[in-house]
């Protein structure tokens, strides 16, 4: 069954069964591999991507579900991201395996909290496995990001 | 893992040599154990040697002969090369060795190629330095030549060549010049007093972007032409074999290509993994469990118990094996008033973030496989088993893991063996890539072992140890080794073996007993310490609250009766740092603990409070000793996610399993750490001007015993079982 999905600001036609979730639409038919496999239960986050800018995990969600909704992947924030330059500065990732996830949450995080504190970082980003326990970087590199001016040129 | 195949024995090389040589039918007697393993490898390094390549461009690339799965390693690795080469560092990039264990292996790992016990960097310093080194006096001598100069004159420092008449050059414009130059066998390296990157925060990951924008290539990540992805059904016992099966609903899912049979069970090939998963989930299979192990977990304990009590005689084989032990036994079991206590330890999951898997195409040409490989020598030998080719020919393309933390170093290579059984099946050199769900991943076992301590400890007239009983019951992770289970199997005791505190008591009866049940186990991040380092730490609080001494104060004077001086630095450091002198602030309570691991001694002051009934940890002052600090961020980095891992274990971690089935399946049911749980770990390194030390596992045994302490501190009871949290 021949679909469309908005991927990044793309309209992409997708053939996968109306059943398989997002993830792997995403992963295997779109060849957009930085959403990660992690759980396939909505438990560790891995697979996290915004939903007309809510973060939802899209092992989860069937394609046929997504309907008209922007779906913006890692790949869509195209590196330049107030929150990846964070990342990188302060060395965050170490295996690097849950870190779209991980960034995709905090950037639904301050699209709707501009400055949060640790009791609102914390409750965004539990959702978020890292077994590496990069945690008290993600929660530095999310502070990080919030001081800095907000870049115009990353599309979220 | 603690130098894994450090203990195997002679028989065990002898056996890997045949294991290297028998399968290709080619006959290799008399090679040493590196050509052996590395024949029929067509690899050649170029002229900078194995682990060195510069470019026309300027760019630096260094080789590492171990994976990147989180560790740092890279960063440090890259950085010792720099150093002596007197590289740009912004021109340095770290590229993955392929498989070939004359080049690549570490001699403590019988010189296999691998990853593991905290040892690359460690491994890496001497060699890493002189081809820094090498290929800088190779890069002068060329500018010497070019230019008409002595070398003798001729500095370099950031990448740029250059000579006291102003002529000046880059890497890029020496490097084909440079390569006709016969690299110096022993060329001086500098003075650690004069490095300009190691030690400094100037040494960074190589890595942070392509992990911080998704472009980062996994195994699950892998495209190829023509790849399949299968999916494999797994016996739910462990030692259970496939009777019979019926796949008739699994072909008619749309995508499903083929099912076969392997020795693991049930695998269903397919177009997407989406297709492998749905044709997987609709197999039938029949399991034969006549071998299968049936025991729930709780009674392999009261097995476990059992034994250590004496209750159940040991086998006849293999029975009780001593180690530290000194003086009177007989005294050691006797006398009034001692504190005996016993520590229980549940079975662990890795839990990696990315579930195991691996890409490998067999059938035409060499057998190739493309996959995070933490031991490519091993799993270059578990291959040339199946595909019946000579192990060296083995070619391994490795990339980053998700992930390891001991799981992906297996003596069977267990789903690699799988992933290879599939693609001969397919054959024709086809890639198929075995996917597992975290289901899998986590029922497929591969445990840290379940472990049971018993302690008795009698004490002199000022409350210090005067005699030791101490008994551990636990499975051998050298099972599956080529050697077979040895009696006195360190990774099981290693942390109580070697404990200065034993070292400080005048009579010791330290005891192991290996028992067996069927579930196996492998090295879990620090190994032996993620046991012994906390019953030897949570049992010197509970000596020190009874003889009414400080515990810090307590730990000093054992220390000094040892002459355990690098435990006195860092555990002075650490108490100095987190204010030990003064009141812990309002509403938490301290605890200290420390562990000598992989040749760094950790220190950890953890400041606990109780909330809703369970421990909650803020700030933990970490001090650490790990020889030359190469890079002090991933140092840090590692004492906070190594903190982190063993923090996750103390708290929530078992694997449990219910008439032999594991009851748990998926982050829902294994509970880990997430970041509202997760400490602030701030981390003080000790100078040092000797050789480095292990990083990766040192940081992970420590915070268990330091936050068991505190719990002590506030409600005067100790914790003898792991997790506290329980299910």
């Amino acid at each position: 069954m021949a679909t469309t999905v908005d991927v990044n600001g793309r309209a992409l036609k997708v053939n996968a069964a109306p059943d398989t979730p997002l993830l792997w639409v995403l992963r295997d038919e779109l060849g957009m591999t930085g959403t990660k496999y992690g759980c396939g239960i909505a438990q560790c986050g891995a697979c996290t991507v915004l939903i007309d800018g809510q973060a939802m995990r899209s092992c989860q969600m069937p394609v046929s579900a997504v309907g008209a909704a922007k779906v913006t992947t890692i790949e869509g924030l195209a590196g330049t991201h107030p929150l990846q330059e964070a990342w990188v500065k302060l060395d965050v990732p170490q295996c690097g395996y849950c870190q779209s996830g991980q960034i995709m949450s905090a950037v639904a995080l301050l699209a709707q909290n501009a400055k949060p504190d640790d009791a609102a970082i914390t409750a965004a980003m539990d959702g978020n496995i890292c077994r590496c326990g990069a945690y008290q970087r993600i929660r530095a590199a999310i502070k990080d990001a919030a001081a800095a001016p907000v870049a115009t040129s990353a599309k979220v | 893992m603690n130098k894994p195949l450090d203990s195997l024995s002679a028989p065990t090389r002898r056996s890997l040599l045949v294991g290297a040589t028998v399968v290709g039918g080619a006959l290799l007697v008399g090679c040493s154990i590196p050509d052996a393993l590395s024949a029929g490898s067509k690899f050649k390094p170029g002229a900078f040697g194995p682990f060195l390549k510069l470019a026309a461009d300027g760019t630096v690339t260094v080789v590492s002969k171990h994976i990147e799965f989180g560790q740092g390693n890279h960063a440090g690795l890259a950085a010792i090369v720099a150093e002596e080469l007197d590289a740009d560092w912004s021109k340095v990039v770290v590229e993955q060795a392929p498989a070939n264990a004359k080049l690549y292996g570490t001699p403590m790992m019988f010189g296999m190629q691998g990853t593991g016990g905290s040892s690359a960097i460690n491994s890496s310093w001497t060699l890493l330095r002189n081809a820094g080194a090498a290929a800088r006096a190779m890069l002068v001598e060329a500018a010497a030549k070019t230019w008409g100069v002595p070398a003798a004159e001729i500095m370099v420092s950031n990448g740029i060549v250059s000579h006291a008449s102003g002529k000046q050059s880059g890497f890029g414009p020496l490097v084909a010049e440079a390569a006709k130059i016969t690299p110096p066998q022993a060329p001086k390296l500098k003075d650690p007093k004069t490095f300009a990157l190691v030690g400094t925060d100037l040494v960074r990951r190589k890595d942070s972007a392509v992990k911080s924008n998704g472009t980062a290539l996994y195994t699950q990540d892998v495209v190829l032409p023509e790849m399949l992805t299968a999916m494999v059904a797994h016996a739910p016992r462990f030692g259970a074999t496939v009777k019979s099966f019926d796949d008739a609903a699994a072909r008619k899912v749309p995508g499903v290509v083929a099912v076969h049979k392997i020795p693991t069970g049930v695998a269903v090939v397919a177009q997407s993994t989406w297709a492998a998963k749905q044709g997987r989930d609709a197999l039938k299979v029949e399991w034969d469990e006549t071998k299968a192990e049936k025991r729930s977990s709780a009674q392999m304990l009261t097995a476990f118990k059992n034994l250590a009590s004496g209750k159940t005689p040991a086998p006849e084989k293999n029975g009780w094996a001593a180690f530290e032990s000194k003086g009177d036994a007989a005294k050691a079991a006797a006398g009034s008033g001692a504190l005996d206590i016993a520590y229980d330890f549940p079975y662990l999951a890795h839990a990696t973030m990315e579930p195991m898997n691996c890409v490998a195409m067999v059938g035409k040409g060499p057998p190739r496989l493309v996959f995070g490989s933490q031991f490519p020598t091993l799993d270059q030998i578990n291959t040339a088993k199946i595909a019946t080719v000579l192990p060296g020919s083995v070619e391994i393309e490795t990339l980053f893991a998700g992930g390891s933390f001991g799981r992906r170093a297996n003596f069977a290579s267990d789903y690699v063996s799988e992933c290879v059984h599939i693609a001969k099946k397919v054959g024709g050199g086809r890639p198929v890539k075995l996917v597992w769900t975290r289901e899998d991943d986590m029922r497929a076992g591969y445990f840290r072992p379940m472990v049971h301590h018993t302690v008795r400890v009698t004490t002199d007239a000022e409350g210090y140890p005067a005699t030791w009983r101490h008994r551990i019951v636990s499975q051998s992770i050298m099972k599956g080794s080529p050697a077979g289970t040895p009696k006195l199997d360190d990774s099981a005791i290693e942390g109580t073996k070697g404990s200065p505190y034993l070292k400080a008591t005048p009579v010791v009866d330290a005891q192991l007993l290996i028992a067996d049940t069927g579930v196996p186990v492998l090295w879990w991040r620090s190994v032996g310490a993620t046991h012994t380092a906390y019953v030897m730490e949570h049992t010197i609080d509970q000596l020190a609250k009874r003889a009414g001494k400080d515990p810090v104060a307590y730990r000093r004077a054992l220390y000094q009766k040892a002459g355990a001086k690098r435990h006195i630095a860092v555990l002075d450091l650490a108490a100095e740092k987190a204010g030990w002198a003064s009141p812990a602030q309002a509403g938490w309570t301290r605890g200290v603990a420390v562990h000598e691991s992989f040749g760094s001694v950790v220190a950890q002051v953890a400041e606990v409070k109780m909330e809703n009934g369970q421990p909650k940890v803020g700030r933990v002052v970490t001090a650490i000793d790990c020889g030359t600090a190469i890079s002090p961020d991933q140092i840090a980095a590692q004492m906070e996610g190594g903190t982190c891992y063993g923090l996750s274990a103390a708290m929530y971690g078992a694997i449990t399993l219910t008439d032999g089935v594991v009851d748990q399946g998926n982050f829902d049911t294994y509970r880990v750490l997430r970041n509202s749980e997760a400490p602030t770990v701030e981390t003080h390194i000790l100078p040092s001007t000797n050789p480095p030390t292990g990083v990766g596992e040192p940081g992970t045994p420590v915070i268990g015993p330091a936050v068991a302490n505190a719990i002590l501190a506030l409600t005067g009871k100790p914790t003898l079982s792991q997790p506290f949290v329980k299910a």
